[in-house]
């Protein structure tokens, strides 16, 4: 038990760092690498109670997804992040209201739970018992049968975000020589090779 | 939950072996070599040329597009993995069910071909 | 758990998600000259879906897991949806054409934006509700951006999704405090979790409440939650303005309504307040700020903005009643708002479609049919009878007074006053002043779509009856 809660405070104590890093930073892509690690803490957490298949969703599609596109998208733009950060400290008050205000609610909230435990009533623990050895096959259980609907519905959603992408960056460019393999294989001696007679002297026109 | 823990041991241990190493090696040779740091030592080497451009070069918005639908098929391959497991226990609804899911998707990547959007000119 | 769910109720969804991914291989296998095609065979699978809506079991039909419910009031609200769509993609293939941006994958947004926007009205549940609400966001959010090589199309798109992603956050957050205070995201199980505990609801829900109320007025644009509007209505291509302000802003009422009525059917006295207070600011606001527009989408951001005020009385109010004030309500805004747009597209001049109001100025004597339609949908946005939107007006106040919310009623009705002064200030300038250049030759499909709304919109007087019963019946779905 000691253990794990060792394991927590340096997993949350490294989470939380590495967010104020991430909006503290000069250099963005240093942001977007501290962003990586508190991908990974947050991973470890997940890990902690018991949740490892969002532990690895996390780390495959943020760490191996998500952060690079940041990485392309801070590539990608030529703006000077300096300038860009002097409106920080103006928005600062206003972003900290929005915390506190957050942070306020969550606090009201959990002090309802405490003075009144009753009134979480049908709320159970917050980690069920699983009937099955892990949460990946407890998923798996339900996510294609129970929960179809959900389930094709974010296909469509993951469809719409293909189109979306293409929509919003894809041009074709005209000019530009494509591979057409069909035309490559189907090419024919007689369309490929030509042969010409040289008559001494004459050379080829 | 310590036997959560315990089941994650070889990893802890495997981790904790490689940043042992990373900071064994980049320390020993902090502390191993010289230190007399120059600023002609200090500055980008370009096979004896100054430096032509910063490195932080834009990149083509191309690769921006390659990345996002990499995110998207990323994530259809991870509801691929409670499908794998449970396969046994959801049966041939659970089975049908993911083929209409991946179905959706293809359309999409048919999309995607047709449209020239996987083709790097 | 295993056994395969009954999928009736949802045959008109799996149709249209169906013939969206069929348009979508249709679109890309012909490339760009195939727009106009795939626009009307989208129109076409609108209406067979429309069809299918009105014809489907819809008893209260619930199915997958309870996540989906096909209710009177869902059949209501997805016809006027289909044919927000359906108007909105016949006035397209013109318009995008001299835009200059015939592209296939607009149709198929749309249809894929309509059939997020079918789900979201038949949720029955937090996830499938936030599962279809984002289906159509995505969808709204590429098409706000579709023409990306205008700085203010992107803007709008931008704008759009960081203001949009916001509100599902807030949204998600008061979806997570309900869980985590009734243990359910169904519906179902919400409303009986709160009627069940006698010493009234905990503090967490009505906290969620909150934010879920505060989520949805950002969809529905609803002040002090309605920023974006403006922006977003004057950058995005004007087609998709048309049609963002009739389809999404239904399907959010809808759903707002839904989600007031249904699981949070115990906590009446605490949400009626909120929607008050967003009705109110929204109507003096949407009057007030829309006197100072020169632009003429921005003024029509702002006619929404007050629009949606006086729906969100009707839902105030929170009786039988009320909710059918607001179905009737939606049925003439539909008709008085796409008609106006169909008017603002068919003016075109030179560089582009007209953008300040001035340049309407002679209207009347270049094309007095297109000025005579313009001039009853603003006297009928203004509520002016015996024009459809004073009914609209008149079954909401009703149920408002009904309701004894008295102070709301009056402030309402003042809004309107003042709002009927910037509406006839558009009318006099189209009627009395000097004529400005003239204009290209009106496209058809836009013409005939104001032609037929503005009919709506003359003789809905001498026929309330049918549509005010359907929205009587719809509204009792959602009181078992």
């Amino acid at each position: 038990m000691i253990l794990s809660a060792i394991a927590f405070y340096a997993f949350a104590a490294v989470l939380i760092a590495c967010a104020a890093l991430v909006i503290s930073l000069r250099n963005p892509v240093h942001s977007v690498l501290f962003l990586i690690l508190g991908f990974f803490s947050a991973a470890g957490l997940f890990v902690l109670v018991g949740a490892e298949f969002l532990a690895m969703i996390l780390v495959i599609v943020y760490v191996g997804a998500v952060a690079v596109l940041f990485l392309f998208v801070v590539m990608m733009m030529d703006i000077n992040f300096v300038q860009m950060r002097q409106g920080f400290t103006d928005y600062l008050p206003v972003g900290a209201l929005v915390g506190i205000v957050l942070l306020a609610e969550l606090l009201l909230v959990v002090g309802v739970l405490v003075s009144a435990p009753d009134g979480a009533l049908a709320a159970g623990p917050a980690v069920p018992t699983l009937g099955t050895e892990n949460n990946t096959q407890a998923i798996g259980e339900v996510l294609y049968t129970r929960y179809l609907y959900l389930f094709q519905a974010a296909g469509m959603v993951l469809l719409v975000a293909m189109i979306g992408a293409i929509v919003l960056t894809h041009r074709a460019r005209p000019g530009v020589r494509r591979q057409r393999i069909a035309d490559q294989v189907g090419r024919t001696r007689a369309s490929g090779v030509e042969l010409k007679k040289v008559t001494p002297g004459g050379g080829i026109s | 939950m310590p036997s959560l823990l315990a089941e994650y041991l070889p990893i802890v241990i495997f981790m904790a072996i490689a940043a042992g190493l990373a900071v064994a090696f980049i320390g020993g040779s902090w502390l191993a070599g010289r230190q007399r740091p120059d600023p002609e030592k200090l500055s980008p080497y370009e096979c004896g040329f100054d430096t032509f451009s910063d490195a932080r070069r834009e990149f083509d918005v191309r690769f921006y597009l390659v990345a996002l639908l990499f995110i998207i098929f990323d994530l259809e391959v991870a509801f691929l993995f409670p499908w794998a497991i449970s396969l046994k226990e959801v049966g041939a609804f659970g089975f049908w069910s993911m083929i209409v899911f991946l179905g959706v998707l293809t359309v999409g990547f048919a999309y995607e071909w047709g449209k020239g959007a996987l083709e790097w000119e | 758990m295993n056994t395969f769910p009954d999928l009736a109720p949802a045959v008109p969804e799996i149709f249209l998600a169906v013939s969206a991914m069929g348009l979508l291989l249709l679109s890309v296998s012909g490339g760009d000259r195939r727009m106009p095609l795939v626009c009307w065979l989208a129109v076409l699978a609108l209406t067979v879906t429309g069809v299918l809506v009105v014809t489907s079991p819809s008893d209260n039909a619930i199915t997958f897991s309870g996540m989906f419910v096909a209710d009177g009031f869902s059949v209501f609200i997805d016809v006027l949806i289909l044919i927000g769509g359906a108007l909105t993609l016949v006035m397209s293939p013109q318009y995008l054409k001299r835009e200059n941006a015939p592209r296939g994958e607009f149709p198929v947004l749309i249809v894929l934006a309509t059939l997020g926007m079918l789900m979201m009205v038949a949720a029955g549940d937090f996830l499938s509700l936030y599962v279809g609400l984002e289906l159509q966001s995505l969808a709204l959010y590429v098409l706000a951006a579709f023409r990306r090589d205008s700085i203010r199309s992107t803007e709008a798109g931008l704008k759009y999704f960081v203001l949009g992603a916001l509100a599902s956050g807030i949204l998600l957050y008061g979806s997570t405090l309900v869980y985590g205070f009734t243990g359910s995201t169904n519906f179902t199980a919400i409303a009986n979790s709160i009627a069940a505990n006698e010493a009234g609801p905990p503090l967490g829900v009505i906290f969620g409440m909150a934010f879920i109320a505060a989520g949805l007025a950002f969809k529905v644009a609803a002040v002090p939650f309605h920023m974006w509007t403006p922006d977003v209505y004057e950058g995005s291509p004007t087609a998709v303005t048309a049609f963002f302000s009739v389809a999404p802003k239904i399907a959010a009422v809808a759903l707002l309504t839904r989600v007031m009525m249904a699981p949070f059917a115990g906590l009446a006295g605490d949400w009626s307040q909120i929607m008050m207070v967003l009705a109110v600011a929204s109507m003096v606001l949407g009057a007030f700020a829309a006197i100072g527009q020169r632009n003429i989408k921005r003024l029509m951001a702002y006619s929404s903005i007050a629009n949606v005020g006086y729906v969100l009385m009707g839902i105030a109010a929170g009786t039988v009643s009320g909710v059918r004030g607001v179905l009737v309500y939606l049925a003439i805004y539909l008709a008085m708002s796409i008609g106006a747009w169909a008017v603002i597209l068919t003016m075109r001049r030179g560089a582009g479609l007209v953008k300040d109001i001035g340049d309407l100025s002679g209207l009347a004597r270049r094309q007095p049919l297109m000025a005579a339609a313009m001039a009853i949908f603003l006297f009928s946005l203004a509520g002016i009878p015996p024009l459809a939107g004073f009914f609209g007006k008149f079954y909401v106040f009703l149920a408002a007074i009904d309701a004894g919310m008295y102070t709301v009623a009056i402030i309402g009705v003042l809004a309107t006053v003042v709002g009927t002064y910037y509406y006839l200030r558009v009318v006099k300038i189209m009627y009395f002043d000097e004529p400005a250049a003239a204009f290209e030759t009106p496209p058809r499909a836009a013409s005939a779509v104001a032609f037929v709304t503005a009919l709506f919109t003359l003789l809905f007087f001498a026929f309330p009856a049918p549509i005010v019963a359907m929205a009587q019946t719809a509204a009792m779905a959602l009181f078992p």
